[in-house]
């Protein structure tokens, strides 16, 4: 059950098409992932609506065949 | 989802104000997600309430149903979802997650 890095963004972007993503595969496994993904649609969101946000992208994969994806998110910069 | 596990969640992080949705005990973690939470927590002084999702299949699936969020850990402080993992250590660097138990009036350790 693994999924590869180019999969992730290219799910994150359909979405938010706007996103910044960078993906690293921590443990080179295809498994353990940790993404930083800034999006303007992020902008006057809480960090857990963020996150939500992303994990809608990824349609019920997250915590399926994606057993780990560290994220973090945030808003671009003026 | 099933209703009765609904219920038994929101009465859950209702009656008490600090719970973690987890896997494992809070002496035994089982996932090294779930640990690092415990770490936080212990190490600010916050009495919580651990509940092992491993030993509940209801429980496990109808927690990610309640707060729309895919992934164990979960934080509940007075019946708000905090997050999960990396929210928790984001928030524990910047203070934040200090800020918002004593706002929510649970005591912490400084």
């Amino acid at each position: 059950m693994a999924m590869d890095a180019a999969m992730i963004e290219r799910l994150i972007k359909e979405s938010l098409p706007d996103a910044k993503v960078s993906i690293e595969d921590l443990r080179g496994d295809g498994d353990h992932y940790a993404a930083h993904v800034v999006s303007a649609a992020f902008r006057g969101k809480t960090r857990v609506q963020q996150h939500q946000m992303v994990y809608q992208a990824l349609r019920g994969r997250m915590g399926n065949e994606l057993h780990a994806l560290a994220l973090q998110t945030g808003a671009p910069e003026d | 989802m099933d209703i009765t596990v609904h219920e038994r969640i929101r009465q859950e992080v209702a009656d008490n104000p600090v719970v973690l949705y987890m896997k494992g005990s809070p002496v035994f973690p089982q996932c090294g997600f779930s640990a690092a939470v415990v770490q936080i927590l212990s190490h600010l002084g916050v009495k919580f309430k651990g509940i092992d999702v491993l030993a509940d299949p209801g429980i496990r699936q109808g927690i990610k149903e309640f707060s729309s969020w895919p992934t164990i850990p979960q934080l509940y402080v007075k019946g708000e979802f905090i997050g999960g993992c990396d929210i928790i250590r984001e928030m524990y660097e910047t203070g934040e997650l200090q800020q918002v138990l004593e706002q929510k009036g649970v005591p912490v350790r400084v």
